[in-house]
């Protein structure tokens, strides 16, 4: 299998409480900076910054305190000057851009890792905006390897950079850890355990790469974002009318054929999928996406070849 | 009636509310009132006024617990006294104009029951949670249900404690009833979730008709977890926590805790044990709204509660 050799990854910055109540993150971080002041420059291999992203919504364990900051990221958001009107997010995510970018540029941070919690059943799923960043997907692949306790699944957005709105697009190679499911304001020990193996996983292969193995191509199966689907609503006062269904309800990622059921009514319908198209559904009843119309996002399934890669020799 | 038998003449439960979105987020309970505001088919019974009920509207606008301070600990002697000014917070206005409404507290217009609707991120299954061991009523109504509802389990909490027990929002009624159905994430409306407690609500409206109509209960037992103490999360000096319930512990409302158990997981990976000499059974393990009230989970003993027979009283 062709080799491609791919510039060396020299920092790294591991991001918490992107959304203030999405607890792991916020404890994986505070942990590592425990680690830091314990051991230094020894506690990782490579070099990690630390960063607790939304510090004023972590202080009062909310998702955000004027914007989703996980929006805040797009080129328009960035370029816009900062007024005094502007939200709270908004001036901490020029500060980020700052502090771990500037996004585009050669002085951006060359990987983000980008800690958030989901109420939904999505166990581990790593999300990238793009299926053409070899070292994402081959960090994907080895934690689907090394990690077997729980479903590991990547998820692609596919949205050119400038539009990309989340924080860990602010670097080279970013991607977002998203485990699941743990109800917001809620530290679980399983699920922290699970994404502290991701994060000590993801720097191991780093430093892996970085001292010149070769890591072996080969497909990765991946779901690209295709659409959402909201709430069955009262069309007056948009107050829900139905929930997910029980049988939809935690299975996210399972394959939706035409027929089977989205939504038990209250008045005890049940609402169908009425695409031809088969499709795998996920975000199933995320409590911050009612506010954003989202009842789960619909994706398609597909293999990314990935070549073998190694590190640049200078 | 004969001399032997010990029968409780009650007062008829003629005025029955039930209250949803004491916390903004508990999406069950403020689902349901909703519902039965626009349509109250579902929890209508003969000869009873019930009235739906959304006990903290600013809270579920918000869909966030509270807005200035916890409604369902409003209901002290002081707040409901304290006189009209401005600067009262939002929730303690709101506690004295339930009062007003549901009650006063403690008075002979009080409301008769008050069913308060809540969810919890911990796996606490169908719970009734009382707040007295000798209420009859509420131990007939509670044991009605529990046999209703088999073979789904419906626990019965206790908490009668002197310095834990606290003063709710349904306590404003003669014969309070806490409704607490889990797990479900705060904000999140599991279907599951919503129509266990539909259910629980309609075997109670079922019960207070029947026992509106004459009906004698006979005697019963009614096994419940009694509360004994909160045990809050180990802290450092600046309170923040340093472990989080143990992987053993997690999701194990109601099982036995024994001494020796992992009770917490400590950040980086050590184990802390119960210590504690009694078995416990503990419950409101990781409930989300219990970190800033230094709850990681509380302990329990199990007891059994009789009830004499009830009739309601002739007038």
């Amino acid at each position: 299998m062709a080799l491609v050799f791919l510039p060396a990854l020299a920092r790294m910055a591991v991001c918490g409480g992107t959304h203030g109540n999405e607890l792991s993150g916020v404890y994986v971080v505070q942990e590592m900076e425990r680690q830091w002041k314990e051991k230094g420059e020894c506690a990782w291999p490579i070099p990690v910054t630390t960063v607790l992203s939304n510090p004023r919504a972590v202080k009062e364990c909310r998702r955000y305190i004027e914007k989703d900051m996980n929006r805040c990221f797009n080129r328009a958001t960035l370029s816009s000057p900062i007024t005094d009107s502007s939200p709270y997010e908004v001036r901490r995510a020029h500060e980020l851009n700052n502090l771990l970018g500037p996004k585009g540029s050669t002085d951006a941070i060359d990987l983000i890792c980008d800690l958030h919690n989901t109420t939904a059943n999505m166990g581990l799923t790593l999300i990238h905006y793009t299926t053409s960043d070899w070292v994402t997907l081959h960090i994907c692949k080895y934690l689907q390897t090394k990690l077997t306790k729980v479903p590991v699944r990547v998820l692609v957005l596919d949205v050119p950079i400038s539009d990309a709105y989340s924080l860990e697009s602010v670097s080279k190679h970013g991607f977002s850890i998203e485990v699941g499911p743990q109800p917001h304001g809620v530290v679980r020990a399983d699920i922290y355990t699970i994404m502290k193996e991701a994060v000590d996983l993801t720097i191991d292969w780093i430093h892996k790469f970085s001292s010149g193995m070769v890591f072996e191509g080969g497909d990765v199966e991946a779901f690209r974002f295709i659409k959402s689907v909201d709430y069955p609503r009262d069309p007056e006062t948009r107050t829900l009318t139905a929930a997910i269904h029980p049988q939809l309800q935690d299975r996210d990622f399972c394959l939706l054929k035409r027929g089977d059921p989205l939504f038990l009514s209250f008045s005890g319908e049940t609402v169908k999928y009425e695409e031809e198209e088969p499709l795998h559904p996920f975000f199933i009843n995320e409590a911050a996406y009612y506010e954003k119309e989202i009842a789960f996002h619909l994706g398609k399934k597909m293999m990314l070849t990935i070549p073998s890669v190694q590190v640049q020799k200078d | 009636m004969s001399s032997r038998t010990n029968i409780s003449c009650l007062q008829e439960a003629a005025r029955v509310a039930i209250f949803g979105g004491t916390h903004g987020n508990e999406m069950s309970g403020i689902t349901l009132v909703n519902m039965w505001i626009q349509n109250s088919a579902e929890i209508e019974r003969n000869g009873l006024l019930i009235k739906p009920f959304i006990s903290n509207p600013r809270a579920v606008e918000k869909c966030s617990r509270y807005i200035a301070t916890d409604l369902n600990r409003a209901f002290t002697p002081e707040n409901l006294s304290a006189p009209d000014v401005e600067g009262l917070p939002y929730e303690v206005q709101r506690a004295k104009e339930i009062n007003r409404m549901f009650g006063p507290k403690g008075s002979a217009d009080a409301y008769d029951v008050i069913f308060d609707l809540h969810n919890t991120t911990s796996n606490m299954g169908s719970t009734l949670i009382l707040e007295s061991s000798t209420d009859l009523f509420n131990l007939q109504m509670v044991h009605y249900i529990k046999k209703a509802m088999a073979p789904h389990t419906c626990s019965v909490l206790l908490n009668e404690h002197p310095q834990l027990k606290y003063s709710t929002t349904r306590s404003v009624a003669k014969h309070p009833v806490g409704l607490e159905v889990g797990p479900q994430p705060q904000g999140v409306l599991r279907s599951n979730v919503f129509e266990s407690m539909r259910t629980i609500l309609k075997h109670a409206l079922d019960f207070i008709e029947i026992f509106n109509s004459g009906v004698t209960f006979p005697p019963c037992t009614v096994d419940v977890f009694r509360v004994q103490e909160r045990m809050d999360y180990p802290r450092d000096t600046n309170g923040n926590i340093t472990a989080m319930v143990h992987p053993h512990l997690q999701d194990c409302d109601w099982e036995p805790l024994n001494r020796g158990d992992p009770m917490f997981l400590t950040f980086d990976g050590r184990t802390v044990l119960y210590e504690g000499a009694n078995t416990v059974y503990p419950t409101f393990i990781n409930e989300a709204a219990y970190y800033e009230k230094q709850q990681a989970f509380m302990t329990t003993g199990r007891e059994i509660l009789a009830a004499n027979a009830i009739r309601k009283a002739c007038k």
